[in-house]
């Protein structure tokens, strides 16, 4: 490490000593940043767990390795992982050829609703399946009970079925996008020279359409994996009734329990190794499939593909996907909104048991839910503003600068990727709670610490992709006129990044506003996000409450599509 | 039995903003077995539905098409076979090779498709890489090798099957232009050689004239005319069609009492015999750059002047100012005339065209924005 920063310093770039300040001002502090936030909160999680003071230690981790509890909760994530993955994949998939490929009607209205899943966070998800499916109060199973005087309910949610159901519900779209893009973007006389050559509809399907788009089925699961099983909310909702663990819901457990003793953090850490080695297994079988072709399928004139006629299956298979987004998208989000109107769950759903007390109570009455509201809103612009800068520095050395060193910060950067909510704020807390001298722990901070390294990521691609759009010449030819570097800069690519820019705030400021499995590790009394206090107000029982509070951040992260709508509405083209 | 034939073929789409646009009306043709046939014409001129009509990548909204003795589609009995039973083979300008199988498995895709005994698959597979001169590359993978060899993999792949039937949608267009004559030869050559019937679709006149044994130029989805290269273009039928078969001058022209003059208020009349029956009005003088003769002498022709001089790789161009209006002269390299100087214009094979309107210029404009 040493080495390498004393040859960082060492080194003059090869476009000219003029770009030596800025540039390398910019590139070791974004490097500084990413160490801190990212690198170094790792490194402790590693060092914590193997050490014990400064003696090696490899008690623990065998000890919570072999734990048969730990042993169940991996069981319970990589099944659960797979099953979402498995359903996930052949729904997206689905959808995508019914859109791509076939002559459904209201495929606007289709490809628009697919979206909506993206929106919002899974844990609304299971707070409203729960209310219609929990084994005896869910609205589903009371009305089935009455209807048919069974006693046992129709669906138990609180199940690993539910738990893969809802997962899927929400991480499908990962899949149908990917495959979606690839099949609009695909040459179509790929499949028309197959169909020529002798070949039938399905045959072309089979041996030419789905080989070629099987780089972005695969990279779509890949995406589903990940965030399976580094996935907090809806096991968390769903499976602590039943005793369902996962390996998130444990590692919370094990801290939460602990209440933030050493011995329980350095228990969670050792367990986070085992998560973020599952993660890494998966990311490597990803990279074994995907090497298996790149194919530059987007080119030729841009024709209509041959659409496949359904003829008599149209309408049936139209209903069905109109069903199934019913259930997915509608279903859910009109669970919450009604809920929240109620007085108390478990009254049926009729016009008089409607109030607008749980609004009075969470928006006037209580304070805890007023100041969750204002700290996220405080993190998710602070985040977003300092991330997106962040992303558009790494982004800037990474694409134009490309000092020695620039595959580092590249890789630092994207780590965040793969590295679970959870495993994060461990370390975090593992380097901010006085470890350096500093302790940041119960503070608005250490949150706002773990949401940058967690969305530095997004910020990085973001800005990469609007940053490739800017051509050299363009910057040179500003210095060609007499622009010093900083100028050409400021006057010319700064404004051509500018909508990409703020694109980038908005796609971080959403997720942070219903940030849940980072923050419900790193809150104290005072600094509690709006996910924890759902979860943390729907886990105490107060239902109908939650729900009212789950509405209002529905229409915080809608109006906030709608801004990100509006600002990407006509992006000027490069 | 590979004739084609295509009888009253027209096809309706129905854009985004609701308009139906004709992109093919009416079209009649019969192409003949064996034959080279060429399609031209501007893009967004029908040549291309024309010919995914054939290979039944669209529906007909009116019309037959007939291959051989067999009807492929027929609007009227509902009857439309599938682009994979017709039999055809077919290159794309974008190659559509397929990235994911290499050259051996690209060409054998036909012969699987048909379940080919093995050792007969083989020894077709390795026919077809040899007349496209591909022999050692079958383990290659499309994306090592170059548009050239890309395209002879399409080109192995469509005659694999030794189908009577090759329709060839620009597939040149994509190549640089070196490589494109020399394609042109061994298009030519595989034709002569498996004697099938191609239809070749083109923008490029050159190509179309030197492929073809007959063509047609097309213009906003009709035929505008039909014939063999020579025919074509010493003959064009009208304006449009002499204007897209090579170089030309129009000059605008009003007849007086069967004379025909450059301008308002000129004197002096071009020497040119006007067809039969062509009444007094405005027009245009057709002429070709190389068939235009530029001396210093009084007396051999129009007086001019020379504005601009130009040398390119095979003649020089003269930038020439007739009574207002410029045209371009090509003469060989030799005796140069210096610009700004007068000189005496010989018209050797002009041709009267009566002016197009103005209304089918915005058609086309319409037609290409859509």
């Amino acid at each position: 490490m040493k080495f390498f920063l004393t040859s960082m310093f060492g080194r003059e770039t090869s476009r000219g000593d003029r770009r030596f300040g800025l540039d390398r001002i910019v590139f070791l502090l974004s490097l500084f940043i990413l160490i801190v936030t990212v690198l170094m909160p790792m490194l402790m999680i590693v060092v914590r767990t193997f050490f014990k003071g400064t003696q090696p230690d490899w008690a623990l981790f065998t000890r919570v390795v072999m734990a048969p509890e730990n042993l169940s909760a991996i069981y319970n994530t990589v099944k659960i992982g797979f099953f979402v993955t498995l359903f996930g994949t052949v729904l997206g998939l689905f959808y995508a050829w019914l859109i791509g490929r076939s002559d459904i009607p209201m495929k606007g209205l289709m490809k628009a609703l697919f979206t909506i899943p993206y929106m919002f966070p899974p844990f609304f998800g299971a707070m409203a399946w729960s209310l219609l499916l929990a084994p005896r109060s869910g609205y589903m199973n009371k009305w089935f009970m009455q209807l048919t005087g069974s006693t046992s309910p129709l669906l138990d949610i609180n199940s690993i079925g539910g738990i893969v159901f809802v997962e899927t519900c929400y991480y499908f779209p990962f899949v149908f996008l990917q495959v979606v893009s690839a099949l609009e973007r695909m040459d179509p006389t790929l499949e028309e020279s197959a169909r020529i050559a002798g070949a039938g509809q399905w045959y072309v399907i089979r041996k030419i359409t789905l080989p070629l788009v099987l780089p972005a089925i695969a990279a779509g699961a890949m995406l589903i994996l990940i965030s399976s099983l580094s996935h907090f909310g809806v096991p968390a909702i769903l499976g602590f009734s039943n005793n369902i663990f996962t390996l998130p819901t444990k590692i919370y457990q094990l801290i939460n329990r602990s209440a933030g003793s050493f011995d329980g953090i350095r228990e969670g850490a050792a367990l986070s190794i085992l998560l973020v080695a599952v993660v890494v297994i998966a990311l490597y079988i990803q990279r074994i499939v995907l090497k298996t072709g790149h194919y530059d399928i987007i080119k030729g004139k841009s024709m209509r593909p041959m659409l496949i006629k359904l003829r008599g299956a149209k309408i049936p298979l139209l209903g069905i996907s109109l069903l199934s987004l019913f259930v997915i998208v509608v279903v859910p989000l009109f669970m919450i909104f009604i809920v929240g109107f109620l007085k108390a769950y478990g009254l049926p759903l009729t016009l008089q048991n409607l109030t607008l007390r749980n609004y009075e109570y969470i928006l006037g009455q209580s304070k805890m839910v007023r100041d969750s509201i204002m700290n996220s809103l405080f993190l998710s612009v602070s985040s977003g503003v300092i991330t997106m800068f962040l992303g558009v520095m790494i982004a800037y050395v990474v694409i134009k600068v490309k000092p020695r060193g620039k595959g580092f910060l590249e890789m630092l950067s994207l780590l965040p990727y793969s590295i679970p909510g959870l495993v994060l704020a461990i370390g975090v807390i593992l380097v901010w709670s006085g470890a350096f001298g500093i302790n940041l722990y119960n503070t608005i901070w250490i949150i706002l610490i773990a949401y940058i390294a967690r969305y530095v990521s997004f910020a990085m691609k973001s800005a990469s992709a609007s940053l490739e759009q800017v051509h050299y010449s363009l910057e040179e030819a500003a210095r060609s006129c007499g622009a010093t570097h900083l100028e050409s800069l400021r006057d010319i690519t700064i404004p051509l990044i500018r909508p990409g820019m703020i694109a980038g705030f908005f796609l971080i400021f959403l997720p942070a506003m219903r940030e849940l499995t980072t923050s419900v590790l790193l809150y104290g009394p005072f600094t509690r996000t709006l996910g924890v206090a759902i979860y943390a107000i729907n886990s105490e029982g107060n239902t109908v409450q939650a729900s009212a509070l789950a509405t209002v951040a529905i229409g915080i992260i809608i109006a906030g599509h709608f801004a990100l709508r509006y600002v990407t509405r006509d992006r000027k083209g490069l | 039995m590979s004739k084609i034939t295509l009888k009253n073929v027209t096809k309706e789409f129905v854009t985004r903003g609701g308009h139906r646009v004709t992109a093919v009306d009416n079209f009649n043709l019969e192409i003949r077995e064996g034959e080279c046939f060429s399609f031209l014409g501007p893009s967004g001129c029908g040549k291309t539905t024309t010919l995914r009509m054939i290979a039944g990548f669209e529906d007909l909204t009116e019309g037959e098409i007939w291959l051989g003795d067999k009807p492929v589609s027929v609007k009227s009995k509902n009857l439309y076979v599938p682009p994979e039973e017709r039999g055809l083979g077919m290159v794309f300008q974008a190659f559509a090779v397929w990235p994911h199988l290499n050259v051996f498995e690209n060409v054998a895709f036909p012969l699987r498709v048909k379940k080919t005994p093995r050792d007969e698959l083989r020894e077709r597979v390795m026919t077809a890489l040899g007349h496209t001169d591909l022999q050692g590359a079958e383990k290659a993978y499309p994306s090592d090798l170059s548009g050239g060899q890309q395209q002879r993999i399409a080109l192995a792949r469509s005659i694999v099957t030794n189908p009577r039937v090759m329709l060839l949608d620009e597939p040149l267009s994509n190549l640089d232009p070196k490589l494109r004559e020399s394609m042109r030869f061994e298009i030519k050559a595989l034709q002569k050689k498996f004697n099938f019937t191609i239809i070749f679709v083109t923008h490029d006149q050159s190509e179309a004239m030197a492929l073809s044994d007959r063509m047609l130029v097309m213009d906003l989805g009709r035929i505008i005319q039909v014939g063999t290269p020579r025919e074509m273009y010493q003959n064009p039928s009208n304006k449009f069609v002499y204007g897209f078969l090579g170089l030309s001058n129009f000059l605008k022209v009003r007849v007086r009492e069967g004379r025909v003059f450059p301008a308002e208020g000129t004197v002096q009349p071009i020497p040119f015999e006007l067809p039969e029956g062509v009444s007094d009005g405005e027009g245009l003088l057709a002429s070709r750059p190389n068939e235009i003769g530029l001396s210093r002498t009084e007396g051999t022709g129009y007086p001019g002047r020379i504005e601009k001089r130009l040398y390119m790789t095979f003649c020089i161009e003269y930038h020439v100012n007739i009574a207002g209006q410029v045209i371009r002269v090509h003469t060989p390299h030799g005796n140069v005339l210096p610009e700004g100087c007068g000189c005496f214009v010989q018209f050797r094979n002009p041709r009267w065209y009566a002016g197009e309107s103005e209304q089918v210029e915005l058609e086309r404009i319409e037609r290409q924005v859509i």
